[in-house]
């Protein structure tokens, strides 16, 4: 009887079919680490944003006048809306964390090159949503510090010559930022968004299991056909769409073997998660603000305005440029050099471990640039801040040229032909 | 260039906290040492609240009957020593200063207090309401080292008394006031504390919460693990 019917399904739309071709019988190289567990957790935290956020919608009330008052009516008047609501905040700063932690080891293994380079924009285009995302969801708590922070950024658009003025009256839709900016944000982040981000990491999954995942070696697991040895040939089922085309190699089915490790890794990374969420869920004052426990007002600055941590890279590229709309340049900028990663790394050999010293070098290097442009984000801007800000500014970018100069003719290790361990 | 590496890591560490400690700020806070588990003391709290600061400084986000009910008051306790301008108890607690004139005769409008402990801290809250002093160049003729010409006046002189600062800045001991220091050191402890809890009432209810969560996370990570460890046998 069931399997009368779930052949009937079968037959009109191939789901079992789709399920063995992206998780029981997607091959998985056997080496993935520590570092392969990000992604996941990154959906992880997408769903919880999207189940919490349904709620929190259900009592938040996207006014100018009302939205402080109906934050504080979820903490108190709705049955575990503090529950929703730090879970909503908790894991909007996680998202980062996970999804920066995501975006390194693509540069660290090589999984921007050849051939998942539209793989790698599929997921900077994540990231860009994702910061919009963010930046939205901060200004609807009301509070004054997401009041100011949105002033600051959306006015920045203001330095763009000639339509700058219109274009800022444009996206906040009056001469401030008013109640119509925060409804038209909140229609932004509850639908527009979301959409467009769940679309992408969608395609994200599917460009991925179409050129097969990367492992930390950089090896190809996916051998021509033939070449192997039948007894040297994974001893797993794979689908016919990887198998027919190539013989594979040090790989297992995703499901079970990954679903069950990377649970391990989610447990895990709930018990940080749950930790922050039930006994800090100010993160320090880093995930929620001080200031954001005072309703917004147009006529009071908080001292320091700062945006959330996880932009804090980013706003402190813009802060050291003097000029206000060469630093909006410049941060952009430093966005558009990671989508176009791919194409200033000319190296071939994929994993950091068989690459050269410089590579080394270089992105270490470059990763304490980016925390340093992190700290310094969320920091005053002092003289002293902004000179360090600068340098780090400078490492940002040098990793790119200097990685678009020393790829070509790089003196690397051999990359051994199978997975080793 | 390892060299260099090493010395620009230790630049941007040893710098960090020197920037940080340069926009403090710098004021020295004492500790309250809430205890929100207190009943006694957040009831203590609540009263003077009510007593004291209501007149001007609303907590227009917490209601009444959740106040009673979290502080283990009766509600018919609650009504006839809490509520005293005929509200109905599930009303959020407020008063009816017309913010606009308040404005005018303070400087700026009192601010509401519920969140106040999340905004700045309760020790804040409790170092502030110690640190007034006499300072005939204000309005109300005090002023506080914890925040420089505030437009409030010393509401509660009556019970700590009059201190003077002298010219190195320091405080004198507080004389003429209906409590001892100890006293006052409590009752502006006991407020604190009150604030604290208004400023987040689910906090104890979150923390016991979370205990019961990470421990079922620990015992369920025992049995992912022994799952992860039972499959990839098939692998090794």
């Amino acid at each position: 009887m069931i399997a009368n019917f779930m052949a009937w399904i079968e037959k009109r739309l191939p789901l079992m079919d789709a399920m063995n071709k992206h998780a029981a019988q997607y091959p998985a190289p056997k080496n993935f680490n520590f570092w392969y567990v990000f992604g996941i957790l990154a959906s992880v935290v997408l769903v919880n944003q999207i189940v919490t956020g349904i709620w929190l919608t259900m009592s938040y009330e996207p006014t100018g006048e009302g939205a402080f008052a109906s934050i504080e009516y979820i903490m108190r008047d709705v049955d575990y809306g503090w529950l929703l609501r730090y879970m909503h905040s908790t894991g909007a700063s996680a998202f980062f964390i996970v999804v920066y932690m995501h975006m390194f080891r693509g540069m660290m293994y090589g999984s921007y090159q050849k051939p998942r380079e539209l793989l790698w924009i599929f997921g900077m285009l994540i990231f860009l949503v994702l910061m919009a995302e963010a930046f939205m969801g901060y200004l609807l708590p009301w509070g004054n510090m997401s009041y100011w922070g949105a002033q600051v950024i959306i006015s920045l658009f203001g330095a763009i010559p000639i339509i700058g003025d219109d274009l800022t009256l444009w996206i906040r839709g009056d001469y401030v930022i008013s109640g119509a900016t925060l409804n038209r944000f909140f229609a932004l982040h509850v639908i527009a968004m979301p959409l467009v981000l769940v679309i992408l990491v969608f395609l994200h999954i599917l460009a991925l299991h179409e050129v097969g995942s990367n492992n930390p070696e950089g090896t190809d697991i996916k051998k021509k056909k033939g070449s192997i040895k039948p007894e040297e040939l994974s001893k797993f089922t794979f689908h016919k769409q990887y198998s027919e085309k190539y013989d594979i190699v040090d790989a297992i089915p995703f499901h079970p073997y990954y679903t069950v490790k990377d649970l391990v890794a989610v447990v895990i990374f709930l018990i940080v998660f749950c930790w922050v969420l039930f006994f800090a869920p100010e993160g320090g004052g880093y995930f929620i603000e001080a200031p954001n426990f005072e309703p917004a007002n147009n006529l009071k600055t908080p001292e320091h305005i700062v945006p959330v941590w996880y932009f804090g890279p980013f706003f402190t590229i813009l802060r050291v440029v003097p000029d206000k709309l060469m630093g909006m340049i410049t941060m952009f900028a430093a966005i558009g050099v990671l989508f176009a990663l791919p194409w200033f790394d000319r190296g071939t050999v994929k994993s950091l471990r068989f690459r050269s010293k410089a590579h080394m070098i270089n992105l270490t290097q470059f990763v304490i640039c980016f925390i340093a442009l992190g700290i310094l984000g969320t920091l005053p801007g002092t003289d002293l801040a902004n000179n360090i800000g600068r340098v780090a500014t400078l490492g940002y970018f040098g990793f790119f040229v200097a990685i678009w100069f020393y790829s070509k003719n790089e003196k690397t290790k051999p990359v051994p032909e199978r997975v080793s361990g | 260039m390892k060299k260099l590496i090493r010395a620009f890591t230790f630049g941007i560490f040893a710098l960090v906290p020197m920037l940080t400690l340069a926009s403090s700020g710098g004021v020295h806070l004492d500790k309250a040492g809430n205890d929100l588990t207190d009943k006694e003391s957040l009831k203590s709290g609540f009263k003077s609240y009510i007593n004291y600061c209501l007149g001007c400084h609303q907590l227009q986000y917490q209601r009444y009957n959740r106040t009673f009910a979290d502080l283990g008051i009766s509600e018919a306790d609650g009504v006839a020593n809490f509520m005293y301008t005929g509200e109905k108890s599930g009303d959020h607690i407020t008063n009816t200063m017309p913010a606009k004139e308040a404005a005018k005769w303070f400087g700026s409008a009192p601010p509401d207090l519920t969140l106040e402990a999340r905004l700045r801290s309760p020790d804040w809250i409790y170092t502030y309401l110690r640190s007034f002093y006499v300072d005939p160049n204000r309005p109300f003729g005090v002023n506080n080292t914890v925040f420089k010409d505030v437009g409030m006046p010393h509401v509660l002189q009556s019970l700590q008394g009059v201190r003077t600062m002298d010219e190195h800045g320091k405080l004198s001991e507080a004389t003429g006031g209906s409590m001892t220091a100890e006293e006052y050191d409590v009752f502006a402890r006991d407020l604190a504390n009150f604030l604290e809890y208004t400023a987040e009432p689910s906090k104890l209810e979150r923390q016991a919460m979370g205990y019961w969560v990470i421990g079922f996370l620990f015992i369920f990570l025992i049995f992912a693990y022994l799952l992860k460890v039972e499959y990839w046998k098939d692998v090794h």
